[in-house]
């Protein structure tokens, strides 16, 4: 029987494969989507939770999770089109106007 | 079949697709198919909320999540339709992730040893008929969490003016 210490492990993995698309890619595409691989991580944690202590505020927040999840992709996607039609590349390592 | 048995098979079945299309989502070099692999994952997921009785989030998880805010990353990806050349330049994608992964592993280890420590292999309690289904959550929503529910929809409205002010920019 699957205990919370196993639903935890498979959310502290997810967590960190997105985060590790994070640090390594350069395709701001796939940064995006490594984001949306750690919000749902984090999901998966609130969800156990809130399945072991019987309360359903995790349910909650897991709901408001993804409703944030979903303002951030239209406004990330916005940003992708606009960075696109002005410079030709969604590479992030040729973006450095905020570079001090 | 007894049904213990079968919850600890689909766990196995749902947790093991979660993790391989997270793998698979980070390492594809083109943005469409690491999309569709996100999507096997958040299906997956939607399945792992089943088995912990989440029934709510399980169907807001496919609609909304799989459904909407997939679609529409799987849309903007083929409106830029970047050719090969357009792409960022990444050489040996699976070797980088690894090398990666395998810096984060101490890190990843420390979160494992804490989960350990202090749940150890605590059970699950079975919960009451209805848990997790849309009345006791929306009761939840509608009269603990009132003001960030609202909060939340302020949130959505910004981020609308905000993706038409974008829109709107001429270059």
């Amino acid at each position: 029987m699957p205990g919370i210490t196993h639903y935890l492990t498979v959310s502290a993995l997810l967590f960190f494969l997105g985060l590790a698309g994070f640090i390594s890619r350069k395709n701001m595409f796939m940064i995006f989507l490594s984001v949306e691989l750690m919000l749902n991580g984090i999901n998966l944690s609130f969800v156990a939770f809130s399945r072991f202590f019987q309360a359903l505020d995790g349910h909650v927040f897991a709901f408001f999770v993804i409703a944030i999840a979903a303002a951030e992709a239209g406004i990330s996607l916005a940003m992708i089109i606009l960075l696109y039609k002005n410079r030709q590349t969604i590479d992030v390592d040729r973006f450095n106007i905020m570079k001090g | 079949m007894k049904p213990i048995m079968e919850t600890t098979i689909y766990f196995i079945i749902f947790a093991s697709i979660a993790v391989l299309g997270g793998f698979s989502t980070i390492t594809r070099r083109h943005p469409l198919s690491a999309a569709l692999s996100l999507v096997v994952t958040l299906i997956a997921l939607a399945g792992l909320y089943a088995l912990l009785a989440a029934d709510f989030l399980f169907v807001i998880q496919i609609l909304v999540y799989a459904g909407a805010i997939m679609a529409l990353m799987i849309f903007v990806i083929m409106l830029l339709n970047l050719k090969q050349s357009e792409m960022p330049p990444e050489e040996q994608i699976e070797k980088r992730v690894l090398v990666t992964l395998a810096l984060l592993a101490p890190l990843f280890f420390l979160v494992q040893t804490a989960i350990v420590r202090q749940f150890g292999d605590a059970a699950f309690q079975p919960v009451a008929e209805g848990f997790g289904s849309i009345k006791p959550v929306g009761m939840l929503l509608y009269q603990t969490y009132f003001l960030p529910f609202e909060i939340i929809s302020i949130l959505l409205l910004v981020a609308l003016v905000g993706v038409v002010a974008l829109a709107k920019r001429r270059a």
